[in-house]
């Protein structure tokens, strides 16, 4: 594989019963993914407020990533359908903004599969890392 | 001659039914009037052409001794509407025929609104020929 | 301002074998709000714990950032940590850069870069921490069950063996339910009465228990620990402490002609009545729909002949209101109506009978005395047949139930075999879609209604019932040897799917616990917490919950007991200091909040604000139960004016952490 200079900026929403215990798994297994992938905990994915994506885009990251327990298994048993339909809604909104629907991704990540998270993080970033910089949400005045 | 899995996908498509939706309770056979004519029966109907299994229908008498008494249709307990299925295959074996002589442009003109699905295909199959 | 402290651990080589943590300690030390910053070899040893501290009190820190494994790992440690030193705990954030840096990434500049950016993104959080304390709440030590069938029971008896008082509210005039009404029970065939009669009279004996029966619940609020419900108690028009339940009342009632529901309706019972012997308590109801003296004024019949002096014609309902620490929904199943079933001509003939109405015609108890005769004729007949799947498994929501009845497999081959066990001249037909019967030694009882008892199984269904004469024409068809059946039977036993009470609805909504589409109540989790309502305090028993045989609801009972117990056996409740909090001043009283809480935590209440220019306003405004709200935060996005906000998990934290890391 060609290994290019530009990185992409990852951010990854993981609610905390599931999937970021599966990211805790990856790492326990020492299964790679890519270090643009910056996770930060929430309690459950339908904490991930809309503002917190468009907010990340607007300071330069190039994907947001959103990763709940499976539909059924949500802690607070309802959580990630709100999260569902939320983002649905979002990210259709932010390609008519004119980001890619590529760039914005919700994923079910079990507490037992660590190898999932790898696998979609790695595919994640490849996929944002092919579309390239994104420039149309970047606020320039927040440029570093 | 058949392509087997095209014709079933016809039939599929033509009848509009998910024959995997079925469980084989037999309540579909269990409410046929007509079952002792058929040598294969309403729940044979279903299983077959979920398996893909349809030219033996397409050659069978059977097609011809239902009744069209949706008494199956409305027994079913999973939706499944085995007599459409029997129709669609009915369908299929007079296109074979190759005996389509009523035009499918001329065909809307021709519709009547209060007229029953069902019962325009009867009239195409007896008048068609 | 923020005097925040940095420790960034080793892990031995776990993290310092990918990470340079000197770097990382080094890099963040200019981080605003930043004022000291160090490593070391085992940040959770006894020592490392003592570089903390020490740090806290020499540096008068007020926030910490801990750099190390995951804080599903440590982070209730380094929070210990903190309250030994005065800090409060919910200052401490972890930067997880084991589990999802150094063991990830293999590069040490890679994973050192990557740590910078994870620790700048807890400094930046830890800015805007602010100190939390869970709030405290009393628990009442009393409990409710709702129903008083062998769940509700069990529930009670389990609870009040644990040395707490328990209420069981029953809406009929005795407790018992539709346990009372079987025969004998699968597996064992023991009589039900048996079994189920003693455990009646120790509820009733047991002086913590207390039975409000012919009573339904009629509001419930408050919350976990303190539930405040309103008991309404229908007049009986009989005063239940004087009533001896002598029964004289019930056989000079004039009014003879009153379905008995206890018998399914298949003979009739007085206007005055016991429901069964052993009713539990043995006390005389009043139906106030057929008694003559109450529609009319004339009559009083039972009052001349009652020597306690009970009946009462001018008894009224009567509101209690009580608190309770936790409910137990235990509101139990009914058979679905066969309305929707023609094909099976149950409203054409009498002798085609539900599943429960066979077992009242075999019960000694029932309108036979438990001889198997026709209901139309009372002839005794040759020839049975049994339905399976009415209404279960039918994908018409109008007609049936999409779930399967769980039950039905198992009691047909209980009715087959006893009937072939008293009439061996009876032919014994069951229909069959599939036979069901996982459970400890339930396979082998089935085998045995087939090898022992010689009961006909049929794979296939019935597909018309028609009543010809004295017989009734059953057309169906047997899969297996693909033949349609014609059989003349002189009784069909239809097992009619079993749906949730119809209570059970409007009690969901008072207690803000959660249904599915069938009415039956959600667990909080579906393998992990199935006893418990995701409403906090609410807990589930029996086939409330879902399709359930006797030996499964007794075992819940005793689960949903257990979590009772545990519940009242606390003195208070410590809550989740990481939950919602609505800004009153932003909040416009919109209800979006409301709506999307999976736990009813959220009221609304009116509140009196002062105004600039000194007027008063009332304004509606949403507030959170604290001891309710479990802290998903599915509030703070539905909440149009950015009022609602999650403690622990604040917008401004976020996004503050969404920065750092984008930077």
């Amino acid at each position: 594989m060609q290994v290019s200079e530009y990185k992409p900026r990852i951010v990854a929403f993981c609610c905390n019963w599931c999937s970021y215990a599966g990211a805790d798994l990856a790492g326990n297994n020492r299964l790679n993914y890519p270090a643009e992938v910056k996770i930060i905990r929430v309690p459950c994915s339908c904490r991930v407020n809309p503002s917190f994506v468009l907010r990340a885009f607007q300071r330069g990251a190039d994907g947001v990533i959103i990763c709940g327990c499976h539909p059924g298994d949500c802690h607070y048993t309802s959580g990630n359908y709100y999260t569902r339909r939320r983002m649905a809604m979002l990210f259709s909104m932010l390609e008519y903004l004119g980001i890619e629907k590529e760039r914005t991704r919700v994923e079910w990540v079990s507490a037992a599969e660590g190898a999932k998270f790898a696998a979609t993080m790695n595919d994640f970033v490849e996929t944002v890392a092919a579309l390239g910089e994104n420039k149309r949400l970047e606020d320039l005045r927040c440029k570093r | 001659m058949h392509n087997k899995d095209n014709v079933t996908e016809r039939v599929l498509r033509i009848s509009g039914v998910n024959a995997r939706r079925c469980m084989k309770c037999g309540k579909c056979s269990a409410s046929c009037p007509s079952y002792d004519e058929m040598e294969y029966h309403p729940h044979q109907f279903v299983y077959m052409v979920e398996s893909g299994d349809v030219e033996p229908l397409l050659n069978s008498r059977s097609i011809y001794k239902c009744l069209t008494c949706f008494a199956c249709v409305d027994r079913c307990p999973r939706g499944v509407e085995p007599v459409k299925l029997v129709e669609a295959i009915r369908l299929e074996v007079i296109r074979e025929q190759g005996a389509n002589h009523l035009r499918a442009d001329d065909v809307p003109a021709k519709i009547d609104e209060d007229v029953p699905q069902q019962l325009l295909v009867s009239a195409f199959r007896k008048y068609a020929k | 301002m923020p005097r925040i402290g940095v420790f960034v651990c080793w892990c031995g080589s776990n993290i310092a074998g990918t990470v340079d943590v000197s770097t990382v300690s080094e890099a963040v030390k200019n981080e605003q709000g930043v004022v000291f910053s160090t490593n070391y070899q085992y940040m959770c040893s006894q020592s490392g714990q003592d570089i903390i501290k020490n740090a806290i009190r020499k540096h008068n820190l007020t926030g910490i950032v801990v750099c190390s494994c995951s804080p599903r790992m440590h982070e209730a440690t380094f929070r210990k940590t903190a309250a030994a030193a005065g800090l409060n705990p919910y200052m401490v954030e972890i930067a997880n850069i084991r589990e999802q840096c150094s063991w990830v990434h293999k590069d040490m500049l890679t994973g050192t870069q990557k740590a910078i950016v994870l620790t700048k993104a807890a400094i930046a959080k830890v800015n805007l921490n602010s100190p939390l304390t869970p709030g405290e709440s009393p628990v009442t030590k009393r409990a409710l069950v709702i129903g008083g069938g062998i769940a509700g029971i069990q529930t009670a008896l389990d609870i009040a063996d644990a040395g707490f008082p328990v209420d069981i509210v029953e809406t009929k005039p005795t407790i018992g339910g539709k346990m009372a009404q079987l025969d004998k029970t699968f597996p064992t065939l023991d009589c039900a009465a048996c079994i189920l009669t003693p455990k009646m009279v120790d509820a009733a004996q047991n002086d913590k228990i207390r039975i409000y029966s012919y009573s339904e619940v009629e509001e419930v609020n408050g919350f976990v620990g303190n539930f405040d419900v309103k008991i309404r108690r229908k007049a009986r028009y009989v005063k239940e402490e004087l009533c001896t339940g002598c029964g004289l009342c019930t056989e000079k009632c004039p009014q003879k002609k009153v379905p008995n529901e206890f018998n399914m309706g298949m003979d009739n019972r007085r206007a005055i009545y016991i429901p069964f012997a052993q009713a539990v308590p043995k006390v005389a109801t009043i139906d106030a729909d057929y008694c003559t003296m109450l529609k009319t004024g004339k009559c009083g019949v039972c009052s001349k002949v009652c020597t306690a002096g009970a009946i009462d014609y001018k008894q009224k309902d009567e509101i209690i209101t009580e608190r309770y620490g936790a409910i137990v929904a235990a509101t139990g199943f009914n058979p679905i109506s066969m309305d929707k079933f023609d094909e099976y001509a149950y409203s054409q003939s009498k002798d085609v009978i539900t599943s429960l109405e066979f077992e009242r015609l075999t019960n000694a108890a029932g309108p036979t005395a438990g001889k198997l005769l026709r209901p139309s004729d009372g002839k005794h007949p040759h020839t049975v047949v049994f339905v399976q799947c009415v209404g279960s498994r039918c994908a018409a929501a109008e007609k049936g139930k999409e779930y399967c009845s769980k039950i039905c497999c198992m009691y047909t081959a209980k009715h087959a075999m006893l009937i072939r066990d008293k009439y061996p001249d009876v032919e014994v037909y069951v229909f069959y879609i599939d036979v069901r019967t996982p459970g400890k030694n339930f396979d082998e009882f089935y085998r045995r209604a087939v090898e022992e008892y010689g009961v006909h199984y049929i794979k296939g269904m019935v597909g018309k019932v028609s009543p010809e004469g004295d017989v009734l024409k059953v057309q169906a068809s047997d899969l297996i040897a693909n033949k349609q059946l014609h059989i003349d039977a002189d009784l069909v036993v239809l097992a009619a799917a079993i749906e949730p009470d119809k209570s059970a609805r409007s009690l969901a909504t008072m207690l803000t616990a959660s249904m599915d589409t069938n009415d039956f109540f959600t667990e909080a989790h579906p393998k992990l917490r199935p006893v418990e309502s995701p409403t906090a305090g609410v807990f589930l028993s029996g086939a409330c919950q879902g399709p359930k045989d006797i030996p499964e609801t007794v075992s819940q009972a005793g689960a949903a007991a257990s979590k009772v117990i545990g519940l009242l056996a606390k003195d208070k409740l410590i809550g989740n200091p990481c939950i919602a909090h609505s800004d009153e001043m932003m909040c416009n009283g919109c209800s979006s909040c409301e709506r999307v809480c999976p736990y009813g935590a959220i009221t609304y209440v009116n509140k009196e604000f002062r105004m600039p220019d000194r007027t008063t306003l009332v304004r509606r405004v949403a507030s959170v139960n604290e001891a309710v709200c479990q802290g998903c935060g599915a509030c703070t996005v539905a909440c149009p004016s950015g009022a609602m906000d999650l403690r622990g998990f604040t917008a401004q934290q976020i996004m503050s952490e969404v920065d750092a890391i984008c930077k």
